[in-house]
């Protein structure tokens, strides 16, 4: 009898990973994805759909579609793991047994962890656009306005995409100002950080960037509640932030069921994850891969697009009795939307923070790092096709390595990652 | 445990420690004085204790969240002790570097 494989989660990292291990067990291995529903939602859209850049409809497809012909995709709940038993217990009652488990179940929003929040105003003047309805929602209510105050709050991190809150007060700025109303309408971006851009570097060459868009900094704004009634956030240490129109991005947890499986999960629900080689601390046959983790990198599709061969590798290992290889360097990339169709690139790892230079090939880019661009808007724009043509299948993208490389990036003495 | 004093040790230009291996209780005294917090009580200790054990163990410090959930403190507690800002103050006495987003 082959391997039996388990994925929970058939999102970025799921789906990925089934179809690499796929490849390289083909029918050796029995491989099963289970997930919930079967609506794949390319998530880097969610921030368009507010502006009217994207449709819901268009970032939508099943998550079955993307699995290769023999991986098994199977709708269900999960209640827990018992990892001691390698058993997956499913809400319905049924049980799977596994040789090795893959936990890609992604972040949770906890919309009701934050008092208020989906109190008064929430769907009226609050929303996220984190969920799909939300954007839509959103979208709505956006058109319908033309003056007042409107905050962007982060309410703590971790949050997926890190960056994706302040790309929205740029498209926002961008979207204003082409209706005509920009100078009725106040910006204020509210973020438990103590700055917009907190890496020293990073910090250096983009300063100045908020005050040019005219969009208001409130650093260190922990929000403890929200008066939807009265239209204010309140602060843990009871400052006020006014609001006509609040876009939250909520706190976010691990899945549920990492709560309720014995030692798989952290405070937060993340599942507790060895940063290098992706095997979780709960038990040697378990992995995990995405937001699932609590890996010190950022929630983002291109981190668990570069995880991905790390990990496959670990699972092909762990079956041959094989000693795990810790190649995963916490490598990250991102375009941030800047608005006026240009966007900045950056690329990250565990080690050396975003920097200037060029991507992917050092001098020669084309992309350029830390820097504002038309071209890698478009190249944003272009990624779409290939999260759905190479990146689910797990293929490699073209000139992308998997590890960072620090070629052709100017590291200043105060660039270092230990700085 | 380190000998070295807060002057001795290296930090970034808002005074973190870069190298936590260098941090000792004497030292977390005088960030703590420098910073405005005065003599460290038994519930100060537990929060720096806390984040210290998270951030060596997963290389991330711990948010005001999970200091509220996890370190036995109450976030309207971690503001009484740690003013302003607990999750970054805490970092800083504890001898960790600072949280920072991806940008």
């Amino acid at each position: 009898m082959g391997h039996r494989i388990v994925i929970l989660g058939g999102g970025t990292g799921g789906t990925l990973t089934a179809n690499r291990l796929h490849r390289i067990f083909g029918d050796s291995a029995a491989i099963t994805v289970i997930d919930r529903d079967d609506r794949h939602i390319y998530q880097p859209g969610l921030l368009f759909v507010p502006f009217g850049l994207a449709q819901a409809e268009d970032i939508v497809r099943s998550r079955r579609k993307q699995l290769r012909a023999g991986v098994e995709f199977r709708l269900g709940e999960v209640d827990r793991v018992e990892t001691a038993a390698s058993t997956v217990h499913l809400a319905d009652g049924s049980n799977l047994p596994y040789d090795v488990l893959v936990v890609a179940s992604g972040a949770t929003l906890l919309f009701d962890e934050t008092e208020g929040l989906t109190g008064p105003g929430w769907g009226a003047k609050a929303f996220s656009f984190y969920t799909l309805e939300g954007a839509v929602a959103l979208r709505e209510a956006l058109r319908a306005f033309d003056h007042g105050r409107l905050v962007v709050n982060i309410i703590d991190m971790p949050i997926k995409c890190p960056v994706a809150p302040l790309e929205f007060c740029f498209l926002l700025d961008w979207y204003l100002r082409e209706r005509g109303v920009r100078s009725e309408v106040e910006i204020t971006y509210a973020t438990p950080l103590d700055a917009a851009f907190t890496k020293p570097v990073a910090a250096e060459h983009l300063a100045g960037m908020l005050e040019r868009k005219d969009i208001t900094l409130e650093a260190e704004f922990a929000t403890g509640r929200v008066d939807g009634q009265a239209g204010r956030l309140v602060s843990w240490d009871e400052r006020e932030v006014p609001f006509d129109l609040l876009v939250a991005v909520p706190l976010h947890g691990g899945a549920a069921f990492v709560a309720r499986s014995p030692g798989l999960g952290d405070e937060l629900g993340f599942v507790a994850t060895d940063p290098h080689t992706l095997q979780s601390k709960a038990a040697a046959n378990v992995f995990a891969i995405g937001d699932a983790t609590n890996l010190p990198t950022s929630k983002a599709g291109s981190a668990t697009h570069f995880e991905g061969e790390t990990l496959a590798g670990n699972v092909q290992r762990f079956l041959a009795g094989a000693e795990l290889e810790g190649s995963y360097d916490g490598h990250v990339n991102c375009f941030i939307e800047s608005g006026f169709h240009k966007a900045l690139l950056i690329d990250f790892n565990y080690e050396v923070e975003p920097l200037p230079g060029r991507y992917p090939e050092s001098h020669i880019g084309p992309l350029p790092l830390l820097r504002e661009s038309r071209l890698n808007h478009l190249a944003k724009l272009a990624f779409q096709p290939l999260y759905w043509h190479l990146l689910l299948p797990g293929r490699d993208i073209p000139g992308v390595g998997a590890q960072m490389s620090t070629a052709g990036k100017r590291l200043a003495p105060a660039a270092r990652g230990d700085d | 445990m380190s000998t070295a004093t807060y002057a001795d040790a290296s930090v970034d230009a808002e005074g973190f420690l870069t190298q936590p291996e260098q941090w000792n209780e004497q030292m977390a005294q005088q960030i703590a004085a420098e910073n405005g917090i005065g003599q460290l009580t038994e519930r100060h200790w537990q929060v720096i204790n806390f984040m210290r054990t998270t951030f060596l163990d997963t290389g991330s410090a711990p948010s005001i969240r999970t200091l509220g959930k996890a370190s036995g403190v109450p976030i309207k507690e971690l503001y009484a002790l740690f003013p302003k800002g607990p999750a970054k103050l805490a970092a800083k006495v504890g001898g960790i570097p600072k949280p920072r987003g991806c940008i």
